[in-house]
């Protein structure tokens, strides 16, 4: 490992779970971590909590802000454990100087998806620090939800199983990387930045048993697809044809050498479900507005254990790896 | 909005692809080597897995054409000591922070508290000068003839306004030169690189500047085809065919498949603009592949007052540095070895920890092979 943190220590793949094995699970490491599961399932399995901190520039950005996402964050974790988001904690680091408005737009912004996910704020804290010691705003929520949807676990794929998209990818990292200093394009492309609760448990409510459900967020699908090859000890089969991409995010992604299954999503999951449920699944998913595109993408062989590869519609096939490094545009 | 065109879409349909494959699998006669100089075709190769459909006969050498990945640590050391120097901010292009040096890559320098930046278009560099106007702004320059152009404008832009807080670090390179090397080079394990390259695929970015005439003497000296090709799958496979094409006539010509981008004289504008602030370096080192005349470009003398290896002359090391033992990048770049020949390949050496500077930059031929799973055929 390097000597100090580098950005890319945060980048969701490779790296980052290198500090994470090689510090927080040296010292800390116990069975619920282990698991490594987008929430823990505690008190016999009966509630999920997890905890997430949000730190973006712009504060605002099209499609959402830092308020929804520090709410949607928290709950999509818990409701990726097949739980209903109920009590959430809010702790807030607030650099001197920052505009009062502002922060009453964002915390209006919290109510609102607060009311989306059904859950309350039930502890806070502030912390008010010198200008430049943080940017502008730091936020961190933690959540507890009633699981409702028992037995879900990144290590659950089988043979034959399906995965299915809830909706288009990279939309969140195209138009953040768009809006971001230095990076000129215009696009009216919009974040997927959504809770996903009420998807779930439309889900739930229509009968279906998802084996393994995690929100594509940093690292994207890519990160998601790597990790449950790893843990169910599976190949993961895509059909590059058949994941969904919008126009504007092709786009951005060919302009800046970035791939699309690579950028972050903050309303956009990935379901493993047995192929008995696909049909009526996405029909489920695709009744929510933004996932008109919902698909199935994929199959679990058994072909190269632990890995994900994706098919060309030429059929030559090559593999999806886990994303790496600091997102960075390709220099020609 | 007015619907834009579609760019790419034409060059990745499946039923071209199938076709001319189909097409290249009839015409294919003898065992060929082909070059692909360009890492932008590495990649294009290795992503959509042409090898894969392709007959056997056929094998790609991978060239020299990743600016990141034949940055040889002297100057990645030099990026690093100048971000370290007091009052300086270091920009470059986005692949570069992440290239090791002796001390560390340009991403640990800022992890380290230096102030290191990476732009989209080197002209944000006057931005950042201006409100820095305190502080020295060093544009670290890297890339072939597609991104000199940029440089120089910048340049221009800089010496027209007059801004005194912005210093260059030239690393450009062109292609023919190395190109040439490659032919002309001997080793004691083969008799000649020469018989290791039948023909070459021209690059696409930079022949759009350049224009096909720099390859010229290629087929016309040589006897090498060269068939200048687009990006896209459909390009290379294309410009495959027509190498194969001439090959089986016994000719050998310099060929432009890429004719939506580029003509034979190239971007004239660009090629000025090259040509008022730069001239050709004597010698530039090449990681892996050592010195080689004329490769390099430097900044004209008049423009001495911008150049930052001059500035900052009594800082910078001048010591040649030898590559990593175990590493072989240089015979990767030579088109000696394929990537998965090294035995640190995906082991110690990964996109995360690369050891040598194929594995670095994403169109280092290393980098495509792990990342893409170059043993799937």
């Amino acid at each position: 490992m390097t000597k100090n943190i580098t950005l890319a220590h945060g980048n969701g793949g490779e790296e980052n779970n290198e500090l994470i094995e090689g510090v927080f699970y040296k010292h800390l490491k116990n069975d619920y971590l282990k698991k490594s599961e987008d929430a823990s399932l505690i008190e016999g399995g009966r509630l999920a909590f997890t905890t997430d901190s949000f730190t973006i520039s712009p504060l605002f950005f099209s499609g959402g802000d830092i308020g929804k996402l520090c709410i949607c964050g928290t709950c999509n974790d818990l409701a990726m454990m097949g739980a209903a988001p109920k009590y959430v904690t809010l702790a807030m680091m607030i650099e001197e100087g920052f505009e009062m408005k502002t922060l009453d737009k964002i915390v209006r912004s919290i109510k609102k998806e607060l009311e989306v996910c059904g859950a309350v704020v039930v502890a806070g804290d502030t912390k008010v620090v010198p200008r430049g010691s943080v940017d502008k705003l730091f936020i961190n929520t933690s959540g507890v939800g009633i699981v409702e949807l028992e037995g879900i676990s990144a290590s659950n794929l089988s043979v034959g199983d399906a995965i299915v998209v809830s909706r288009d990818v990279g939309c969140h990292g195209a138009a953040i990387y768009a809006n971001r200093e230095g990076i000129d394009i215009q696009s009216t492309l919009k974040s997927d930045c959504a809770s996903l609760w009420p998807m779930v448990k439309a889900l739930k409510d229509a009968g279906i048993k998802p084996k393994e459900m995690r929100d594509a967020t940093r690292g994207g699908l890519a990160a998601v697809l790597n990790e449950w090859a790893k843990a169910s000890d599976v190949c993961i089969e895509v059909d590059e044809k058949s994941i969904p991409i919008c126009d504007e995010v092709n786009g951005i992604c060919e302009l800046l050498g970035f791939e699309p299954t690579a950028l972050a999503n903050e309303g956009t999951f990935v379901l493993a479900l047995e192929q008995k449920d696909v049909k009526k699944a996405i029909e489920v998913l695709k009744t929510f507005e933004q996932n008109k595109q919902c698909a199935m993408i994929g199959t679990v062989t058994d072909e190269y254990k632990k890995k994900v590869t994706l098919k060309s519609e030429w059929d030559t096939k090559r593999f999806l790896d886990m994303p790496t490094g600091e997102l960075l545009p390709r220099i020609c | 909005m007015q619907k834009q065109p579609d760019l790419f879409k034409v060059f990745r349909n499946p039923e071209h692809i199938k076709a001319l494959a189909k097409l290249i699998k009839k015409e294919s006669k003898t065992k060929i080597r082909v070059m692909e100089v360009c890492g932008g075709h590495t990649h294009t190769i290795m992503k959509y897995g042409i090898p894969q459909i392709l007959p056997d006969n056929i094998e790609f050498v991978h060239g020299p054409g990743c600016p990141v990945c034949i940055m040889p640590k002297e100057r990645i050391d030099h990026a690093y000591i100048l971000s370290q120097q007091p009052d300086v901010i270091m920009v470059t292009l986005g692949d570069m922070i992440k290239v090791p040096g002796s001390h560390g890559s340009l991403s640990e320098a800022r992890s380290r508290g230096a102030d290191v930046r990476f732009v989209y278009s080197p002209l944000d560099v006057i931005t950042i000068a201006k409100e820095n106007p305190e502080k020295k702004v060093i544009f670290f320059a890297i890339g072939f003839e597609t991104t000199t152009p940029m440089t120089a404008a910048l340049i221009d832009k800089v010496v027209k306004l007059g801004l005194k807080n912005v210093l260059f670090h030239i690393n450009h390179v062109t292609v023919p030169e190395v190109m040439e090397e490659l032919l002309n080079s001997r080793d004691e394990h083969v008799d000649s690189y020469n018989n290791r390259i039948d023909a070459f695929i021209g690059p696409s970015h930079v022949s759009v500047i350049t224009g096909s005439k720099v390859f010229d003497k290629f087929p016309k000296e040589y006897k090498k085809p060269v068939v200048v090709t687009g990006f896209e799958p459909v390009d290379v496979m294309e410009g495959m065919l027509m190498i194969i094409r001439q090959i089986n006539d016994g000719r050998a010509d310099l060929e432009n498949q890429y004719k939506r981008s580029v003509s034979y004289e190239g971007n004239i504008v660009a090629q000025n603009l090259i040509n008022k602030y730069f001239d050709q370096k004597d010698l530039f080192k090449w990681r892996g592949l050592g010195n080689i005349p004329k490769s390099g470009l430097k900044l004209k003398d008049e423009y001495a007052q911008l150049d930052a290896e001059k500035i900052y002359d009594n800082v910078l090391p001048k010591e040649e540095i030898e590559d990593h033992k175990l590493c072989i990048c240089g015979d990767i770049l030579r088109g000696m070895a394929k990537p998965t020949d090294c035995q640190v390949f995906g082991t110690a050496c990964k996109p995360s920890k690369p050891i040598g500077s194929c594995m670095v930059s994403s169109e280092g031929a290393c980098a495509a092979y792990y990342k893409y799973g170059g043993v799937l055929r």
